[in-house]
């Protein structure tokens, strides 16, 4: 049994920091994230592109071109971080919407990153030396999973087994596909992280819908103290609270 | 055309920790002092939505802008060097109070062993200890000639601690307030190192255990233990940073003027002095040239370095030859340490920066190295910064990285796993040097800063003595399954490690071999001041800052003196 800590209220706090009354600016709105409809049964997406639906989509595409591209990197995510039960996957966490979001800005421009040139391949020890953009790679990587789909199963990335996306998936972790200008093991490697990202973020970027992804983890979010709690020996069960939420 | 401006008493480049501490105490003085900063104002105000691991820890919002300038890294003089093009490895700062805003807090006093490391090796262990690759040498200063700024950096500081290390040099006040709370999961470090006849103590803080003046009149709140320290801002005040405190202090003497978006090109040099610095408003593009009585750096160790190389002080370091000393002794840290599983929940998320124990019996020279193939070693210590729920997926060995089995496991162990962590101690090798990149430029289209590094035989040694001290004190603690940190082989700009980089401008009595004397004053130059990590010779088992901003402080002392009767300090 873990007990519910009494809620900290604003005015214990500002006593306990001794901080001005009106230093502290809330606000924000939790934007899109209600009246989302997720089918919680099938989280497989097929690449018919009439199935929008099922993940909830009324989000349109900032980056994506058309329904195909979306479908396959949800089913990438999924099988990253599936739906299981101790929660949602990353479908139904909105990952997929946190991902176009992200390519549409500067994380797929590579904006606060150096991108002159020259360019080499360089050692493993001296990092990403690609002359691509994440929304390049993205883009291409997207076209190189369901190429590698058709190859191995005649079908499209979205429309395989589970178990056979994995296999592809493992395929480009384990640096096995050609790729143009990135290693496949780097394009995984950025939707393997761009999938935490998506569902452990702040709702407001798109993904953890519901603050799902943090309810699972029993993290709680945006507090403002735990200073009368962490010297507790108990766990402490906390309702999570998003930064446009207070 | 750049547009000369008046002449100042002092003008200082980049407004971190010791550029506030110089302006501060100069402007107290009494003089005039024009603070250059390249990024933006910034302060608490700008902090209330920093709850937000995203955009801070992994988007690095407070941080350098690597696009615009970055550094070229390589691994030994052979490779080719290439642009870090994306930040990892370290965290570089940015904008007002620099990565002293985005800081743990961990406030150490290097130790007096650190200071004549050189003089007390060779005294217990003869000349060879090492090999005559590493450039070992004495700092010029002592831990008592230091000892009054350490504990005016404390002060100004509002350091929470206990004095309670039986191991580190004798501090003459104890600490301006107690130490942070300790947490069911700092007395399980502090039951286990006991247990095994070490000797525990509350980590030296900058995430105050209770409200604090300091004597310069400015405020720092109490520690509300968020868990949004490192990589962020703090919202409450209260986690001491440049901008709540030396800054704020240095803007009400009247004396103190600061210029943001000013991009500092080239550190005039005229004979044996400097005329001032060649700056660029980056937002008008206009140049400037910002003439000054004394001219001091304090942008970090990457550009103190670069500055000095671009604008020609100095002899650049040449490890073929081993002339030279402007780039010399880079050096940057191992962080020996285990993971343990856990079966009982714990308050994982809740957290400080600098809410830790530590213990020193395998730090500096502490313990008997006469049977070991290294010197030094490194703090040991369990911290409580908060998990957040991006960065920290722990998983044990052989678990699948992703998938069904990854996403059990990684939900699994988040509250129900710790780590011990060291920072510990680097030496200096005649192959780790800065010096400037001769391809790759930045958008000012000044070279870049190139990096010759790697982790030398020392270091190895080093790291699996102290991880194997480390799982020790993770079973003893009661944890189901223990992994050490694997064995370290070649430095990686990838990942991050940790931003105490030291070197390339380092502190000494002779200019044989030091760019900069005891006072930080330049050899070469003397109403040029280089202050920051830079200065160290080699880089200790602790975290810097406490040290750097020690001798900042003794530094502000020397110039204040300088700008009365000018010549050389020593």
């Amino acid at each position: 049994m873990t007990e519910k800590p009494k809620n900290y209220s604003r005015r214990d706090f500002l006593k306990t920091t001794g901080i001005a009354t009106g230093a502290l600016i809330g606000g924000g709105l939790i934007g899109g994230l209600v009246g989302l409809n997720v089918d919680k049964d099938d989280q497989h997406v097929s690449d018919t592109g009439n199935t929008n639906h099922e993940m909830g989509t009324n989000g349109g595409f900032q980056f994506f071109q058309n329904q195909r591209e979306f479908n396959v990197i949800s089913n990438a995510t999924e099988r990253i971080f599936p739906k299981d039960d101790i929660g949602p996957g990353a479908i139904e966490l909105g990952v997929p919407y946190f991902i176009d979001r992200q390519l549409a800005g500067q994380y797929g421009s590579n904006t606060k990153e150096y991108m002159q040139g020259p360019f080499a391949v360089g050692a493993k020890t001296q990092g990403y030396q690609s002359r691509l953009t994440r929304a390049s790679i993205f883009r291409q990587g997207i076209a190189v999973l369901d190429e590698e789909a058709n190859k191995r199963f005649k079908k499209g990335f979205s429309s395989i087994e589970a178990e056979q996306m994995d296999e592809i998936l493992t395929a480009f972790q384990n640096d096995e596909i050609p790729m143009t200008g990135v290693t496949s093991a780097f394009f995984f490697r950025l939707i393997r992280t761009a999938t935490l990202e998506g569902a452990y973020a702040d709702p407001m970027y798109g993904g953890n819908r519901n603050m799902d992804g943090w309810k699972m983890k029993e993290f709680p979010g945006h507090q403002m103290s735990y200073i009368n709690v962490i010297d507790k020996e108990k766990f402490q069960k906390i309702e999570p609270q998003p930064l446009g939420g207070m | 055309m750049a547009t000369t401006l008046a002449k100042v008493d002092v003008v200082v480049v980049g407004l971190g920790w010791t550029g506030g501490i110089i302006a501060a105490e100069c402007a107290k003085a009494g003089l005039k002092v024009i603070g250059l900063e390249r990024g933006r104002k910034r302060g608490t105000e700008d902090f209330q939505q920093i709850h937000d691991e995203y955009r801070y820890a992994i988007r690095y919002e407070l941080m350098q802008d690597v696009a615009k300038e970055t550094i070229t890294i390589r691994n030994n003089r052979k490779m080719p060097a290439l642009p870090m093009r994306q930040m990892s490895s370290f965290l570089l700062g940015d904008g007002l109070g620099g990565s002293g805003t985005h800081w743990n807090g961990h406030t150490w006093r290097f130790y007096p062993y650190d200071f004549q490391i050189k003089t007390m090796t060779d005294e217990k262990y003869g000349p060879n200890k090492l090999s005559s690759d590493y450039l070992l040498q004495d700092w010029g200063v002592t831990y008592d000639e230091l000892e009054p700024y350490f504990y005016k950096y404390d002060q100004t500081a509002g350091i929470s601690g206990e004095d309670k290390n039986p191991f580190w040099g004798k501090r003459a006040q104890d600490f301006p307030t107690p130490p942070m709370k300790r947490t069911p999961i700092l007395k399980k470090f502090e039951g286990a190192t006991k247990s095994l006849g070490y000797s525990p103590f509350m980590l030296p803080s900058a995430n105050l255990s209770e409200p604090y003046t300091n004597p310069d009149g400015e405020v720092i709140n109490a520690c509300q233990y968020c868990g949004f320290c490192e990589r962020f801002g703090c919202e409450y005040g209260a986690k001491t940073s440049p901008e709540i405190t030396v800054i704020p202090t240095a803007t009400k003497t009247g004396n103190f003027e600061t210029k943001f978006h000013a991009n500092v090109v080239e550190v005039i040099k005229s004979g044996n002095k400097v005329s001032g610095v060649k700056y660029l408003d980056t937002e008008s593009g206009e140049e400037f040239i910002q003439e000054a009585e004394v001219v001091v750096l304090a942008s970090y160790v990457m550009n103190n370095a670069k500055l000095l190389m671009v604008s020609n002080i100095g002899e650049q370091y040449d490890p073929e030859t081993g002339k030279g000393t402007l780039g010399k002794n880079y050096c940057y840290q191992i962080l020996p340490g285990a993971n343990g599983y856990f079966e009982e929940q714990m308050n994982t998320f809740m957290g400080a920066g600098a809410l830790g124990m530590t213990i020193d019996d395998f730090n500096a020279d502490n313990f008997d190295h006469s049977d070991l193939d290294f010197i030094h070693g490194g703090s040991i210590s369990i911290t409580q910064t908060g998990y957040r729920p991006i960065e920290t997926n722990p998983i044990q060995q052989g678990t699948p990285t992703w998938g069904a089995e990854f996403k059990k496991n990684s939900i699994y162990n988040y509250t129900r796993s710790l780590s011990i962590g060291t920072q510990g101690a680097s030496m200096p090798h005649k192959e780790n040097y800065l010096s400037l990149d001769t391809k790759y430029k930045d958008v000012y289209g000044l070279p870049l800063l190139q990096m010759t590094y790697n982790f030398t035989d020392q270091d190895r040694a080093l790291h699996k003595f102290i991880t194997e001290k480390t799982v020790n004190i993770m079973k003893e603690m009661g944890a189901k399954t223990v992994e050490g940190k694997a064995p370290i082989t070649d430095y990686d700009i990838v990942g991050y490690q940790t931003t105490h980089n030291t070197g390339g401008t380092i502190m000494g009595a002779s200019p044989e071999n030091s760019v900069v004397n005891p006072f930080l004053q330049h050899w070469d130059a003397e109403n040029l001041f280089v202050i920051g990590a830079g200065n160290f010779p080699h880089n200790g088992g602790y975290n810097p800052t406490g040290t750097v901003a020690a001798l900042a402080y003794r530094s502000a002392e020397g110039i204040i003196k300088y700008s009365k009767s000018g010549g050389s300090l020593v």
